[in-house]
């Protein structure tokens, strides 16, 4: 995080002692951007927030390790995809989840569909790209997902 | 169009008001809705103002050559390792990538080389695979790179064949 300070702040620097009305420029045009970008990020955010409520950490780690394989896998991918959550929050839950004997393949589907598996981030991408684009983006993620779990499962001898 | 957006609007605003009467009436489901909301708002207030300067600066000084020389058609196999370079440095998520691609991408780097960006910034971002690491151990780690990079390369360009088959452009996109 602040290394992301460090560099905009000495990027700012440089181009400001380059060129002053180019940086003014560029901080208006970042300003533009931002704003015409704020609503989707307002639509998301009140969309996580609502998620979050509705499938607390307690409801994933217990659908997570239910006690047949395959439905904890289906479960993961699941909640994996229509959750969003920083990595400081979704790996001490894999960690903790790791030692109850959740397998590694459906920790696996659970934080790549969450990485990689926009549900939440929709009204953002979008915004950018297109619906459809997006659909095929995210129902492609969705299989990769689904893949790394599944070699996942094969190096850690779970498959079978 | 309209309609869209008036009912964006009256979401919005029964949000704002259920959450204003929540904290009146000591309603919990509400507060605590309100609480994921406001930690998840100074979250990424903290990373998107700088992420947008950058941006703009990005737009401003970065000639549409040097994109087009690095990212570009005539990039080959090293566009591809200088997006996933650039996204494994990415700070927050897919969504700072989003507008990263699309200034990339208006400055001429190509559709293959965009998407996997976006795939690669997901999954490879350095201090959260060193976290993931550190918690799933390496063994986990480095299949799920190997795996999930290799897939995202190889779906990008099958994806980016497609929509320019389809005439696709992201500045048409919206």
């Amino acid at each position: 995080m602040y290394f992301l300070y460090i560099i905009t702040g000495l990027a700012l620097i440089a181009s400001f002692i380059a060129d002053k009305k180019k940086t003014f420029k560029a901080i208006k045009m970042g300003y533009k951007k931002f704003v015409n970008i704020l609503p989707p990020f307002l639509i998301m955010l009140i969309l996580v927030s609502v998620i979050l409520f509705l499938v607390p950490d307690r409801v994933i780690s217990n659908y997570l390790g239910v006690s047949h394989k395959f439905y904890g896998f289906l479960f993961a991918i699941f909640f994996g995809s229509i959750t969003l959550m920083p990595g400081f929050i979704a790996y001490p839950l894999c960690g903790i989840l790791l030692q109850k004997g959740v397998p590694y393949m459906t920790l696996s589907a659970f934080s790549t569909t969450l990485m990689m598996v926009g549900i939440l981030t929709f009204p953002i991408e979008k915004e950018y790209f297109g619906t459809k684009v997006t659909i095929i983006r995210n129902l492609i993620s969705l299989g990769i997902a689904i893949a790394v779990a599944l070699v996942t499962g094969i190096f850690f001898n779970e498959l079978f | 169009m309209k309609k869209n957006k008036a009912i964006k609007i009256i979401g919005i605003s029964s949000y704002i008001i259920f959450l204003i009467l929540s904290y009146i009436f000591n309603f919990n489901p509400g507060k605590k809705i309100g609480n994921n909301f406001f930690i998840f708002s100074i979250d990424m207030l903290k990373i998107l103002p700088p992420a947008f300067i950058l941006i703009g600066l990005f737009e401003i000084w970065v000639k549409r050559e040097t994109v087009e020389k690095h990212f570009g058609e005539a990039s080959g196999i090293k566009g591809y390792i200088l997006a996933i370079l650039l996204a494994s440095t990415t700070v927050g998520g897919l969504y700072v990538a989003f507008p990263v691609a699309y200034s990339l991408n208006s400055k001429g780097a190509k559709l293959s080389v965009i998407f996997t960006y976006i795939g690669a910034s997901a999954i490879c971002r350095i201090p959260m695979t060193i976290f993931e690491a550190s918690f799933l151990g390496i063994k986990f780690t480095s299949i799920r790179l190997i795996v999930s990079i290799s897939l995202v390369i190889i779906t990008s360009i099958f994806l980016s064949n497609y929509l320019t088959k389809k005439g696709y452009n992201i500045t048409e996109g919206k």
